[in-house]
């Protein structure tokens, strides 16, 4: 039986980790990401999970133990932010290029400096690039149904790739919301157990991981490698079925909010997405046509259906919680605007750099985002694409 | 059981031929000798830092390790090795597995002393059931004779390299053996190639077996980095310890041991003498470098023989 409960995001990504029942799990503290190894610590304590924890002494070797783990033939994951994510920097490529299944409880939060622990997506959107599938959660409900399908879409057979399920740091992390988890049985039922085909710990065959391999294989392992992020699109959407058949919570590659017949739309990812709902439905209200795509699943990015999603959009806002110093914008921004070119959409594109370090987004922040939309279509000229929001200039 | 120098050079090669290493390389002989310290049957993973050994042993496709094989990158030899150990507890305590592992990994000095510092002092703190094996060059031979921690004093290196104002490398080298045994974990050995190996395999067989964290410090010569005749390899390394440059020694449980004392310990001229990138010591007008070498070898000497009569 689910069971409504009222829980933080980590303490939620927490339980579905107990739940799951991993093999090691090597952890570093890091604000905000420090509660889900503890709560976890806790779990072992008292002897609810049979998990071998290891209190690593960084970042880059929670990574390394995690890659060490997986390799050997365990269900391994770790939990990080910001720095922390910054550090294990090499370990993201060397995860994905063994094409090791491993997860990593990421909790978003802006990168040094100044040193800030606050949330943006500067960590996990400069880790964009690194061969892992990434999963954003608005809330602590998604944030725990995401960690509860992870491994069973890295551990696919057609995918083979390392998984970041991202929160916001301290807005989803830390704040305590309304929640219901699934029971202990379904989720281990849901997930079920880890039989990896090539391990080191395979008594039966021995294998070696981590090879050198230059101008001779080098090209065809990457080429692989985005073979396995091919596949995930679809794995995403199968799990995520499967998932909906057991809590009754559907998910896809992203949500698209009031988005029939929008004129207007923002593009964002993340608790900000919850902010932006408010101002749809506030502008709806008042009759204007606007609405909103949340991205869910941002790498491999599903390019394709989200031109489709704005294909009648005559003008959108893509919004950033990072960073890109292109000159031009963030990377959601240059994702979503080569999207939209691919498919030689008509819409007018802008990119906003909102909330970084944890400045926060109102409402009215939104509203005025769609007022600029409007009087985009009413004077048939972009303006200037790249934008900021909420900023004293 | 007593050591049979037989039996042990007779167990099957857990290192195949055909791997790119140099002739005359320290490194493969420390690791060949190394893995003879496993009893036969037992089932093993091998660890390594990226370095000359990894890159000339594994090279895709082909792999020289009989054993399960793991590398990762330079700094975290001792990390991932964590991650394998944390594994193999996790799978035997959910019945999945019924085989015995040990666990192995080496890393040269640049991966051990320097860049790989930190989590190998997290991998020996934390106690995993593994040994840690330096095969100790002195110096990052592998991205072309570079100095680490490990180099000594008045090496010449390509990033100290011997000039007008320079005797070669300014400071001492870090004595890594003794901070790994302020961790205190169970078993730390020094060794090198002497004594028929005699030396290398029983401690290698003590570190494997040994519950908990071990650490051995091999000394490797590298004949490109040290610059001295391939075959003298052996030499090199008899002088290394009858000279008290590299003494062999284990401590076990904190206790300090000394495993072999010269009858005459010879003068430090001799070990440097045989290596090119000591060559410079031996101009004249540098008589005081070889002092200064000499003094330090002394001071380490008479601290180790304090420490192991306590």
């Amino acid at each position: 039986m689910a069971k409504r409960e009222r829980l933080s995001g980590n303490e939620a990504v927490a339980i579905a980790l107990r739940q799951i029942n991993p093999d090691v799990f090597p952890a570093f503290p890091i604000t905000p990401s420090t509660e889900i190894p503890q709560y976890f610590s806790t779990f072992v304590a008292n002897g609810q999970v049979d998990t071998e924890f290891i209190p690593v002494e960084s970042e880059h070797s929670s990574m390394s133990a995690t890659i060490g783990a997986s390799a050997a033939g365990a269900r391994a994951l770790t939990a990080t932010s910001s720095c922390g994510l910054a550090y294990m920097w090499e370990e993201l490529y060397i995860a994905a290029s063994n094409r090791l299944p491993l997860a990593l409880a990421l909790v978003n939060r802006a990168l040094s400096g100044p040193i800030n622990i606050n949330c943006d997506h500067s960590d996990s959107m400069g880790a964009r690039d690194a061969g892992w599938i990434q999963i954003y959660a608005e809330n602590n409900q998604e944030a725990y149904d995401n960690m509860v399908q992870a491994f069973r879409i890295a551990e696919h057979k057609d995918v083979r790739l390392p998984i970041m399920i991202c929160q916001d740091g301290f807005i989803t992390s830390h704040a305590v919301e309304n929640i219901e988890l699934l029971d202990d049985d379904t989720v281990k039922n849901f997930v079920g157990e880890y039989e990896p085909e090539n391990y080191l710990l395979n008594p039966k065959e021995t294998m070696a991981v981590g090879p050198y391999a230059i101008t001779d294989y080098y090209m065809e392992a990457k080429r692989n490698q985005a073979e396995g992020m091919k596949h995930a699109v679809d794995v995403v959407k199968v799990i995520a079925k499967e998932f909906a058949t057991i809590s009754g919570r559907e998910y896809g590659l992203f949500e698209e909010y009031r988005m029939e017949d929008a004129e207007t739309a923002i593009v964002i990812i993340g608790s900000a997405a919850g902010t932006a709902k408010d101002a749809v439905d506030a502008l709806r209200e008042k009759g204007e046509k606007v609405g909103l795509i949340k991205i869910r699943l941002y790498r491999p990015f599903p390019a394709d259906e989200l031109a489709q999603a704005l294909q009648n959009v005559k003008a959108v806002a893509i919004m950033d919680r990072a960073e890109g110093y292109t000159n031009h914008g963030g990377p959601l921004g240059a994702d979503v605007m080569s999207a939209l070119y691919r498919a030689k959409a008509q819409a007018f594109a802008v990119n906003y750099i909102y909330g970084l370090g944890g400045r926060d987004v109102r409402v009215e922040d939104i509203e005025g985002v769609f007022e600029t939309l409007k009087q985009i279509v009413a004077d048939g000229d972009a303006g200037e694409t790249y934008r900021y929001l909420g900023v004293r200039e | 059981m007593a050591y049979n120098f037989k039996e042990t050079m007779n167990k099957p090669e857990r290192l195949a031929p055909g791997h790119r290493m140099c002739a005359g390389c320290g490194g493969t002989i420390a690791v060949r000798n190394v893995l003879r310290g496993l009893h036969e049957g037992d089932k093993a993973v091998i660890g390594n830092a990226t370095g000359c050994l990894e890159v000339s042993t594994f090279t895709y496709p082909y792999t020289a390790w009989e054993d399960s094989y793991i590398h990762n990158a330079f700094e975290n030899a001792g990390a991932t090795m964590s991650g394998v150990e944390g594994a193999y507890n996790a799978l035997k305590r959910k019945g999945k597995l019924d085989e015995t592992y040990k666990f192995i990994t080496f890393g040269g000095d640049g991966g051990t002393y320097d860049i790989g510092f930190q989590s190998l002092s997290g991998a020996m703190e934390r106690n995993h059931d593994m040994v840690y094996v330096c095969y100790d060059n002195g110096a990052y031979m592998n991205t072309g004779i570079q100095r680490s921690s490990a180099t000594p004093m008045y090496a010449d290196t390509t990033t100290t390299p011997v000039g007008s104002e320079s005797n070669g490398k300014p400071q001492n080298r870090k004595d890594l053996a003794a901070v790994i045994a302020a961790h205190d974990i169970p078993y730390v050995a020094q060794t090198t190639f002497v004594q028929n190996f005699k030396d290398l395999h029983i401690k290698s067989e003590k570190a494997i077996y040994t519950p908990g964290a071990a650490f051995l410090n091999i000394m490797a010569p590298c004949p490109r980095g040290w610059r001295y005749d391939a075959p003298d390899i052996m030499e090199i390394c008899k002088l290394g310890v009858e000279t008290c440059y590299w003494p062999l020694f284990e401590v076990v449980e904190g206790k300090w041991i000394l495993n072999y004392e010269p009858k005459k310990k010879l003068p430090i001229e001799e070990f440097l003498c045989k290596q090119g990138r000591f060559k410079h010591l031996f101009k004249k007008g540098n008589e005081h470098l070889i002092e200064a070498f000499q003094k330090e070898v002394d001071r380490r000497w008479e601290e180790l023989q304090f420490r192991c009569s306590k």
